[in-house]
């Protein structure tokens, strides 16, 4: 499968611009997204959404990690997350961040450790 | 890859989502100097053709890029490989081949944070190229093992020599596999996470 490369011409950056509003971070609950963080849509597509916003949505349908959304809208990550706010900002998306080796002050999920390893050796 | 969104056009009119809300990340990074093997680690373990995503570094970059004499506010384009492992039908692992200039590291907030650990990947034949990597793990505190991609040419060297040469404490583990092998590749996976099982069991004793 061939995935859009992000443009290599000049005009990629009045490209993010347009896309982005001219902003150049995510805020709200979008400031803490990671590359790992899974993506799935609540909502939809409809019509009048922006081109981009729409593809999130129509890609999401299925939870994919915000590297993989990069990858295939060709967009680069702080951009990506711009977008990702406004769509969470509208309820339309759902964001789950990655699970860290440990929560705060409850030390390394064991669990989660034996599920991974578990995984891997079915592998 | 299950990836229904490219070939059924007519999905997505009545369903928003056909998630059952359960699926969840966890994610590793694969660090180590440059050329070292971490995209054909990647690429030999991942589930789906090894994908880029990019992240564009502006002002925060401009000190850095001073260094190697980029005027201010060029923007930087890091690029990270990674691939994807299905662990099972509600975990997904993804692997992360940091880029091969380290000093971006610092720069790409959150890289690390939230990374179950790495795995710093070493070439015998030139060990100090991941020097720096090892000291980002320490420094970050990212729990690691050392996996030392062995090349054809690559010399024997007895694993107690390499710890030493690395500076290594004891009970990092260091395992030799072969980058392109996807079971070796695995092998090395499943001794971090054994790695940091013990790592938690030792936790748990001394919070006692």
């Amino acid at each position: 499968m061939s995935a859009p490369r992000r443009p290599v011409d000049p005009s990629g950056l009045e490209r993010y611009y347009v896309l982005t509003g001219g902003r150049s971070g995510p805020g709200g609950s979008a400031s803490s997204l990671d590359v790992a963080t899974l993506i799935v849509s609540r909502a939809a597509p409809v019509p009048g959404m922006q081109h981009e916003h729409e593809e999130i949505l129509r890609l999401c349908r299925e939870p994919l990690s915000v590297a993989e959304l990069g990858a295939y809208l060709g967009l680069p990550f702080n951009i990506l997350a711009v977008l990702l706010a406004d769509l969470l900002e509208a309820d339309r998306v759902e964001a789950r961040d990655p699970i860290p080796a440990h929560d705060a002050g409850r030390g390394p999920d064991l669990a989660l450790l034996e599920e991974v390893l578990s995984g891997l050796e079915r592998l | 890859m299950d990836l229904k969104g490219f070939d059924q056009p007519g999905f997505g009119t009545l369903e928003a989502s056909v998630d059952k809300g359960v699926t969840r990340s966890v994610k590793v990074m694969i660090a180590g100097g440059f050329g070292t093997g971490k995209t054909t680690m990647v690429r030999s373990v991942s589930d789906i053709k090894p994908l880029t995503t990019e992240e564009t570094l502006t002002q925060a970059s401009a000190g850095v890029d001073h260094l190697i004499g980029v005027a201010d506010k060029t923007q930087t384009t890091v690029s990270l490989d990674f691939g994807k492992i299905r662990l099972n039908d509600e975990l997904v692992l993804y692997l992360f081949g940091t880029p091969g200039q380290e000093r971006f590291w610092f720069l790409w907030n959150g890289l690390f944070k939230g990374a179950l650990g790495a795995v710093v990947l070493v070439d015998t034949r030139r060990l100090s190229s991941s020097f720096r990597a090892i000291e980002e793990m320490e420094r970050q505190d990212v729990p690691f093992v050392i996996a030392l991609n062995v090349f054809p040419d690559s010399p024997e060297h007895p694993v107690d020599e390499i710890r030493d040469a690395l500076d290594l404490s004891p009970d990092i583990p260091v395992v030799a596999f072969d980058a392109r092998d996807r079971s070796s590749s695995r092998d090395v996976l499943v001794a971090l996470i054994r790695h940091l099982k013990e790592r938690s069991a030792v936790v748990a004793l001394e919070s006692r």
